[in-house]
């Protein structure tokens, strides 16, 4: 999971990364109190899982009530990237001397994590020159390689200790919470030569969930996705009409593309897993039936070994049921497919030898 | 590098050649023993299972179990096992397994935590061996050895080398390719997490130099750079077997998990288009279907003749 600035930063203090004087909050109301608390001049920042926010005008600066009751509303009502705010942080105005780029992060092609460095931070990481890259391994990073980083940076005397500090609680910071990436961008030298980190990027690996209660908090997911992984189906929201279902990840992101090729909009990616059982197959149904704007579900099964009939009686059980009351349009491959097909005569779920047919008939059926 | 073939296969005049011996770790659970049974059933010799607590009993009244895998090495001398623990027992098992001597690891778990594969991997690197996945379907030379989850239905031997990060992929394609003519000489499963134990590059590296190989299918999905790193390896080297890939996930949003711990696109890296670009630049076809594969390698083969 990514975490959100405000969250990121918490981990920070915990460690001991030094940072600005910040409070966040998700209603004025509250704003107004920690505006009294935190005492102008502040600056008013979005809160999103997505970079870009200053260009998109999610940063602001405020320097008295007037702006702030002006700002904060227009900040909070921001949408950048598709992303709605989750909350606004009010931070202390920095009076900076110099920005650096700092980040640890997980190497996939080269297996280990690796450090990169610049003195240039402030843009975007894509943006950033003269990068100095240091592969690390388990994330381990030695007094000595600190030290190196900070002297590749060109930093000397207060800076450079500072930096050398920095680096070495994140390295920490990564192992103890088995991080993806933690970015520090800018990583701020001050006038008074202390160093700050201006804002922070936090992404975990998920898979060591179970190894971390205390990261919980910041999961965010909608009622609908947590349900999904309750039972054991993994489920992405997308903002179309059509719910795509299948199983394997791959085949499933397969199906996404083929049907946006064909211009239709995917409501949802839901992968039931690499087999498929009439109870994950219903349990898919029952949660697209939670989400409103469907027209329509497409379900792509390559079942292998699995019997197309045991997917059959789910789309019936769910009918009976009045789970759904759509029509699906679906490829089941695997044996027994003809008795599906028979079995499914009458119904609203329609089955077709191909995907290719399955999702011009899909398109074609949500527009009617 | 690591012959693949001699580890799978053995050299002809070895008494165990084409019957190599591949231990199951987790051989009592529900999903090892169902899969322990397909593999017998499609003829991988399996030698003996692992679960600790069980051992002394016998899978299926033929199949030794063990508690651990010393315990199975020693009496089996099998270098190949595949693991099919639960992901959090998944670090102990591969330790386990490595320090018994296995030269061949297939990881079947999905959710491992990245942590526990780099370790792993730390450890099979000082041991020499090769681990496949994990959140693999595993490996397999068709109609003679298969160690993995995969159906037997789509696969046919031949010539053709199938890489593939997604297992269900796999299946459609190698059925695609099985139907059009196309046989496979062997599939390797990469995993469809951010760190692989054998990475599309290891695996092409594996399959390079096969004698009759006729062609190679790189079936991708977004995420991470391990296919724009073979594209370049691919050029580097001056393969010309004719090869065709296919990538997931050009309609899936930014910075969302499609699925696979590793699909995941941040910022460009590990975007679709930056992957199909990479393949372009190595003169290599991107289907943009599932059943484009086999017509691409079919006019890639009449141009290479």
């Amino acid at each position: 999971m990514q975490l959100l600035e405000f969250q990121a930063k918490e981990l920070f203090r915990e460690y001991g990364i030094n940072l600005l004087d910040s409070i966040s909050s998700t209603n004025i109301e509250d704003g107004r109190k920690h505006a009294k608390e935190l005492g102008y001049p502040f600056v008013i920042k979005i809160q999103v899982p997505v970079g870009g926010r200053g260009k998109a005008g999610g940063i602001q600066k405020c320097q008295n009530d007037d702006e702030f009751e002006i700002k904060y509303p227009q900040v909070m009502d921001l949408t950048i990237k598709g992303e709605k705010a989750r909350a606004i942080l009010l931070e202390k105005m920095a009076d900076i001397k110099k920005e650096l780029y700092l980040s640890i992060f997980l190497n996939r092609s080269k297996r280990c994590y690796t450090i990169i460095a610049s003195a240039e931070g402030g843009v975007e990481i894509e943006s950033v020159k003269n990068q100095i890259i240091k592969e690390i391994g388990l994330g381990e990073v030695s007094d000595e390689l600190a030290q190196e980083v900070a002297k590749e940076m060109g930093l000397e005397g207060k800076n450079a200790e500072g930096v050398v500090d920095t680096l070495k609680k994140l390295s920490k910071l990564t192992i103890e919470k088995e991080a993806e990436l933690v970015e520090i961008n800018p990583l701020a030298i001050m006038q008074d030569d202390s160093i700050m980190a201006l804002d922070g990027k936090f992404v975990t690996d998920d898979n060591s969930n179970f190894r971390h209660p205390e990261l919980e908090k910041y999961q965010e997911k909608t009622a609908i996705e947590e349900q999904a992984e309750k039972s054991g189906l993994s489920l992405v929201e997308l903002d179309g009409d059509i719910a795509v279902v299948g199983n394997g990840a791959g085949l499933v992101m397969s199906t996404l593309d083929m049907l946006s090729d064909n211009g239709g909009k995917p409501a949802c990616f839901l992968d039931v897993g690499g087999g498929a059982t009439t109870e994950s197959v219903y349990e898919a149904l029952t949660l697209i039936s939670k989400l409103d704007r469907v027209k329509g579900i497409l379900v792509n099964l390559y079942g292998g070994i699995v019997k197309t009939t045991v997917v059959a009686e789910a789309f019936l059980k769910a009918y009976e049921d009045n789970v759904i009351d759509l029509p699906v349009f679906s490829r089941l491959k695997g044996t027994e497919s003809e008795k599906a097909t028979e079995m499914l005569q009458g119904s609203r779920t329609k089955i077709f030898g191909t995907v290719e047919e399955a999702i011009n008939a899909a398109v074609m059926g949500v527009k009617n | 590098m690591t012959d693949i073939f001699e580890l799978l296969k053995g050299n002809p005049g070895d008494s165990d050649y084409e019957k190599k011996g591949v231990i199951v770790q987790g051989i009592t659970g529900a999903y090892g023993s169902l899969h322990a049974k397909n593999m017998i059933a499609y003829g991988t010799n399996v030698v003996a299972g692992v679960t600790p607590g069980k051992g002394g009993q016998k899978f299926e009244d033929s199949v030794p179990i063990y508690n651990t895998m010393k315990e199975a090495v020693d009496a089996t001398n099998a270098k190949i096992s595949i693991i099919f623990v639960p992901a959090k027992f998944f670090l102990g098992a591969a330790k386990d397994a490595l320090e018994a001597g296995i030269k061949l690891l297939v990881a079947i778990p999905e959710h491992v935590p990245i942590r526990d594969t780099m370790e792993t991997l730390e450890l099979a690197k000082q041991k020499g061996a090769v681990v496949i996945g994990p959140n693999t379907p595993g490996i397999m030379i068709p109609e003679l050895i298969k160690i993995g989850i995969m159906p037997p239905m789509p696969f046919k031997a031949g010539k053709i080398a199938v890489l593939s990060k997604s297992g269900t992929l796999l299946y459609e394609i190698s059925d695609a390719l099985t139907n059009a003519g196309f046989g496979q000489s062997i599939t390797i499963g990469i995993g469809g997490d951010p760190v692989n134990g054998t990475r599309l590059i290891d695996a092409f590296d594996m399959v390079k130099d096969i004698s009759d190989l006729e062609g190679m299918v790189v079936v991708g999905e977004i995420g991470g750079d391990s296919e724009e790193m073979l594209a370049q390896r691919i050029i580097d080297s001056g393969f010309n077997k004719p090869t065709v890939a296919y990538i997931a996930g050009r309609a899936a949003p930014k910075e969302k998990r499609m699925g696979h711990a590793g699909a995941i696109v941040m910022g460009t890296y590990g975007s679709a288009e930056s992957k199909v670009s990479m393949f372009n630049k190595a003169n290599i076809p991107v289907a943009k279907r599932p059943a484009e594969v086999p017509v691409l390698l079919a006019g890639k083969m009449e141009k290479s003749d």
